[in-house]
């Protein structure tokens, strides 16, 4: 167990560097002058415009850009941002918000798509597991703009259950409305998974076995069909939470929170190398740490996957 | 110009809306009067402190390295110019006691006595004429560096620690002078760009880009007033010394990633005063907020520009005719009431309403109204000259919410002249400007300015003049830069103006640029202010704005 | 073996009911797809949605059959009639722009529907083999193949999408767009299949194909695929609506296809910025775009139903 995770983690080293260089890669193949963008509409005189490109190393060739931005990551320095703030602190101030965020969504996700993928497996063909599909294919099919939007003007502000914007004070609490939403336009998938895999196991030798037994279905269910069926459930919550960690910006727009989702998409849309590697390299890292721990998980799930 | 993100980019829209990016954050106890009213007790009523919305800072606050709004707000609440702008733009004396035009070459500035920075040094001919040098500086390479390319002394090939048109007389007093004659050159003085600077900032810009101090109307509530990407907390400054003395106890700024965001704050009473409304809430919002909303003429003026260099669209014949056709074909009453729903207004010259000198009725106005039967037979005109083949597009950054409209312009030129166009969309607002920049764009883009200072000239010069910084789309015509020269070295206002509109008459008959409309200033406020009006800058009267 | 050469399970000395061991290998093999149909003919929502997808593959193949309207002609859009309700000749009222909302629909069905359905095939191809292969054969093929997907999973969709486009921007069309979003979704459902064959690769009667000497491949493909294909099914059926929606997503960020192809993704984004004042022009393109997805996701439920025999057994 312990080897195969000193083995796992030197793994994430090739995926480390690997996934920074084509970032960088693909950072500077970007098109678009970010300098030039700048000024807005007025073009900035020559002199002025090359005096930035050289203070962001921007006239180097790719390959000295990419040494350059890895000689600072290593000495801690994720370099500045054309505001002239440490990379460092810009993400020390937003991750913690959108983790809060984004653990929550999922949370809601996986409750979500558990608890009605077994409601649907079990009465698979039903009425309810047909207005269980048709209800999660209306949600998952309104955009993101529009679903935020309806949950901050009829719940937030209409009914006043919950803050209209979060600001300042991101907590638990005041950011559950966002989290909820993301969690109900996403959970269908995880149901349809979790369906599928409770209707295969309950036909399963090991299901028969325990009825066979004489166990009632209350205690079948949960320990035998549920705790099985999970694998591909999980699997899809943490893929959820790669993609949320930097894919919330239309959320947090709406709901003002100040967290990475708005700083990436804004560092992406500026041409910002160093904040985009410099973020992207740490959520890789955090990826990576994710899909271990969910790898472990499918062993305690199901006792046959042994890690050796 | 200081980039407005709502008509230039940055809006971040990743689903589908126009979610315009400016900042971040703000709720109900995003505001914290009390925390600002403890660091002046003597100066701050807790009550009065009003909150309103703004973006993060894209740079340092220093004046002369600010050109955008979010920067922009915050600045001109902290210090003060020589001269500053009332509600309808015209200039009167701050730190000014006189500017004496001696020619329209030469000034001579003198200050009041009294002023001080917020650090109790006081305000003198220094502290502008260092400010100055230090942003005309190359070596600094500072945005705002081109406000100083008149001042005698200015170079754009190699630094200079110290412009020779600038002399220091006495601790009060100062000299300017210009390498070339700008009448207007007073008028100009009220830009950020030309605000003083303490003795602090020379040893260590960087501290005081994170901390500035002032000599304006507000001051940064204490050492962390600004909370990065949440919100800055702005207290009255019991030193200012102007006559603009604030009606409340200070300014928190929430930095809101999206206006959608801040109206709907609004809406739950949560900020105060909003100056951008959402597009998704442009058809409801002065039905929401009934007298308290806010839609006005703004010193912004929308266009798209034909780079003369397309085929088809040359300074010829042929060109002329496309160009008139264009225009004439473009529904500008239909599209600013149907897509923006009245908060634009379709433009009749090439400036804005709110500045002085400007008319309606200029000779030619008449191309920019819509035409159908007119603009298809200029088109088919052309055609006899050199038949028209392929698709017109027009290119626009998609980070910008600008798809409604651009798209209504092009039905409007498809429908009406019979000929295949299309909206081209660039992902990113850099990428935009790259290819607008060198020259390498293939088709008509759209282009947009706001006014640095209220004037007619700075919606001319730095676009349609030859070589000029922003003349997108390299428009060269030696008449219109004669008149465009003499306006400007004439002192006499209104023979000044009337010479610019001569040179705008010109513009109409060549049309470089195609107007579309000027933009609003859409905004609202809360039951809880009063006094709230908005300036010619699209910004509001803070400093009038009190709180129920 | 062929049927000409019968195969004995037992001995034919020691039966004298040689006709009833008698197995026909080939005969068995062609009623497993017989007993799918058998199966499905029985079932009516089999042909409800049927009827709908063919329905929609009709409409996309000619839409003129199903509107009048052509929202390619120049004069397509009156502003004048923006958001405007239904009136005779035009079912569905108008959107923004003031166009026919039906034939937009209609004839945006070709773009939406092989977006969809060619982004689902480039993710089957790519997530299916890369998940099965890590999965069972594991040790150093799984940690290569699983780091593959890590890299593509940790780079931001948006990021990527934005370079693939803009580097393909003279070619942006259906099958580029499809490039762009199957090349980097594939890699969530590369980790469900792996998941899934993880577990299903302990199950004895795999084990007992590999003891009687079947090769891993073909234990692999005739034994652990089919009994892992379950989430895999469930996944790609809803992945047709996502791609659909993500090529809106693009198109909205001007990294899509251009304006004038239609699609209902398009439609669905543009609509979305007046939802709060006129919300029919953002139902109708997304009704098209639930039907749509319900309608293969009810067939893709029912085609594995019928092909699965563990499934049918409970019937």
């Amino acid at each position: 167990m312990l080897r195969y995770i000193l083995r796992r983690l030197l793994q994430a080293i090739p995926v480390f560097f690997g996934t920074t260089f084509l970032l960088y890669f693909m950072v500077f193949s970007m098109p678009g002058d970010p300098i030039l963008a700048l000024f807005g509409d007025r073009t900035p005189n020559e002199a002025v415009y090359n005096s930035l490109v050289e203070q962001y190393n921007l006239d180097e060739p790719f390959i000295v850009q990419y040494l350059l931005y890895m000689r600072d990551l290593f000495t801690g320095n994720l370099g500045v941002t054309f505001s002239g703030r440490s990379v460092n602190e810009v993400f020390a101030d937003a991750f913690p918000v959108t983790l809060m965020l984004v653990t929550m969504a999922v949370i809601f996700e996986f409750v979500l798509a558990a608890v009605l993928g077994l409601i649907s497996g079990l009465r698979a063909g039903k009425l309810s597991d047909q207005f269980n599909l048709v209800v999660a294919l209306v949600l998952n099919s309104i955009p993101a703009f529009v679903a935020m939007f309806f949950a901050q003007y009829f719940i937030a502000l209409g009914l006043g259950w919950a803050p209209v914007t979060v600001g300042a004070n991101a907590t638990w609490s005041t950011m559950w409305l966002p989290a909820l939403t993301i969690a109900l336009t996403l959970y269908v998938v995880g149901m349809r998974l979790m369906r599928g895999s409770v209707i295969e196991s309950r036909g399963a030798d090991y299901v028969r076995t325990a009825y066979a037994k004489g166990l009632t279905s209350r205690r079948v269910t949960p320990v035998h069909v549920a705790r099985n069926s999970l694998i591909p459930v999980i699997t899809n919550t943490a893929a959820s939470f790669g993609a949320l960690i930097a894919g919330t910006t239309v959320t947090e727009g709406i709901f003002n929170i100040p967290g990475i989702g708005k700083v990436l998409y804004d560092a992406i849309i500026g041409g910002q190398g160093p904040t985009i590697v410099s973020f992207v390299t740490i959520l890789t890292v955090m990826y990576i740490i994710v899909n271990i721990l969910v790898d472990l998980l499918y062993a305690v799930l199901d006792p046959r996957i042994r890690y050796v | 110009m200081k980039i407005n993100k709502k008509i230039l980019g940055g809006v971040a829209a990743l689903s589908a809306a126009s979610l315009v990016l400016v900042g971040c954050s703000s709720d109900d106890g995003g505001a914290d009067p009390e925390a600002s009213g403890t660091d002046t007790p003597a100066e701050s009523n807790a009550d009065a402190i009003i909150r309103t919305n703004g973006s993060e800072p894209q740079n340092p606050l220093i004046p002369g390295n600010t050109n955008e709004t979010g920067g922009g707000k915050i600045i001109d609440a902290i210090f003060a110019g020589l001269v500053s702008y009332d509600a309808e733009g015209a200039a009167s004396n701050e730190v000014a006691a006189d500017i004496v035009v001696e020619d329209p070459q030469n000034l001579t500035v003198t200050l009041q006595d009294g002023w001080t920075f917020t650090d109790g040094t006081p305000v003198t001919a220094n502290s502008f004429v260092d400010a100055w040098n230090y942003t005309a500086n190359l070596d600094n390479a500072y945005y705002n560096s081109y406000f100083f390319e008149d001042i005698e002394g200015f170079s754009w090939d190699e630094p200079v620690e110290a412009m020779s048109g600038l002399e220091v007389v006495d601790d009060l007093t100062f000299t300017i002078a210009l390498n070339k004659p700008a009448a207007d050159f007073a008028q100009r003085l009220g830009y950020s760009a030309f605000y003083p600077l303490p003795e602090a900032f020379f040893e260590d810009p960087e501290t005081f880009g994170q901390n500035p101090i002032g000599n304006g109307q507000y001051m940064l509530a204490g050492e962390d007033a600004w909370q990065n990407d949440v919100q800055i907390e702005l207290v009255t400054n019991p030193d200012y010394a102007g006559t603009r003395t604030p009606q409340n106890g200070g300014l928190t700024i929430t930095f809101y990633a999206t206006q959608d965001a801040a109206y709907a704050d609004l809406l739950g009473g949560n900020v105060d005063v909003i100056d951008g409304i959402p597009d998704s809430a442009l058809a409801v919002y002065e039905e929401e907020l009934g007298d308290r909303a806010v839609n006005q003429p703004a010193a912004i003026f929308q266009s798209f520009t034909i780079p003369e260099r397309l085929e088809h669209f040359g300074m010829d014949e042929e060109g002329q005719l496309r160009r008139q056709a264009m225009s004439l074909a473009i529904n500008r009453e239909e599209i600013t009431d149907v897509i923006f729903q009245g908060t634009r207004t379709p433009a009749s010259d090439f400036t804005s309403p709110v500045v002085d000198g400007w008319t309606d009725s200029l000779e030619g106005a008449d191309v920019l109204s819509y035409d159908a039967e007119l603009a298809a037979d200029l088109w088919a005109q052309a055609d006899e000259i050199n038949p028209w083949t392929g698709t017109f597009q027009l290119a626009y950054n998609a980070d910008g919410g600008h798809q409604a409209w651009v798209d209504a312009t092009v039905n409007s030129i498809r429908s009406t002249l019979g000929i295949e166009a299309e909206g081209y969309p660039y992902a990113t607002f850099a990428e935009l400007r790259e290819d607008v920049t060198t020259d390498v764009i293939e088709s008509a883009f759209r282009t947009g300015w706001q006014a640095d200072y209220p004037g007619l000239y700075n919606f001319l010069g730095p676009l349609y003049a030859t070589n000029a910084g922003s003349n997108d789309g390299d428009y060269s015509n030696p008449e219109f830069d004669a008149l465009l020269e003499e306006g400007i070295s004439t002192e006499d206002g209104p023979t000044r103006n009337d010479l610019l509109q001569q040179a705008q008459e010109i513009l109409l008959q060549d049309l470089p640029a195609i107007p579309l409309w000027y933009s609003n200033v859409n905004g609202g406020y809360s039951e809880a202010v009063s006094n709230v009006v908005f300036g010619w800058n699209s910004v509001p009267i803070y400093y009038e704005i009190t709180k129920n | 073996m062929s049927d000409k050469n019968p195969h004995y399970v037992a001995p034919i000395e020691e039966s004298d009911q040689t006709e009833i061991d008698q197995v026909k290998l080939s005969e068995r093999k062609s009623t497993l797809w017989l007993d799918a149909w058998r199966d499905l003919r029985r079932r009516p929502l089999f042909y409800v949605a049927l009827v709908i997808v063919i329905f929609i593959v009709a409409m996309s193949v000619f839409p003129s059959w199903f509107t009048d309207i052509d929202p390619y002609a120049t004069d397509s859009a009156d502003l004048s009639k923006s958001n405007g309700p239904a009136e005779p000749g035009h079912p569905l009222g108008f959107t923004r722009q003031g166009q026919d909302i039906w034939a937009r629909i209609v004839y945006g069905a070709s773009t939406s529907l092989s977006v969809g359905l060619i982004t689902v095939a480039i993710t089957a191809i790519l997530g299916v083999p890369m998940g099965a292969i890590a999965g069972f054969f594991g040790g150093w093929v799984d940690s290569l193949l699983s780091r593959i997907g890590d890299i593509f999973f940790s780079l931001p969709y948006f990021l990527a999408a934005v370079v693939v486009m803009t580097v393909l921007s003279d070619y942006r069309n259906v099958w580029v767009i499809s490039v762009a979003i199957g090349g980097f979704a594939w890699a969530t459902l590369a980790r469900i299949v792996r998941a899934e064959v993880l577990q299903v690769k302990q199950q004895e009667y795999v084990q007992a194909s590999t003891s009687l000497g079947r090769s891993r491949m073909g234990t692999l493909i005739n034994h652990v695929l089919p009994n892992s294909i379950t989430p895999a099914i469930a996944y790609l059926t809803l992945a047709l609506g996502a791609a659909i929606v993500a090529e809106a997503t693009l198109s909205f960020l001007g990294i899509g296809l251009p304006n004038s192809i239609m699609s209902w993704g398009n439609e669905i984004s543009q609509a979305s910025i007046t939802v709060r004042t006129d919300p029919l022009p953002l139902i109708y393109p997304s009704l098209a775009l639930i039907i749509t997805v319900l309608a293969f996701t009810i067939l893709g439920e029912l085609l594995r139903d019928a092909l699965d025999p563990k499934a049918r057994a409970r019937r």
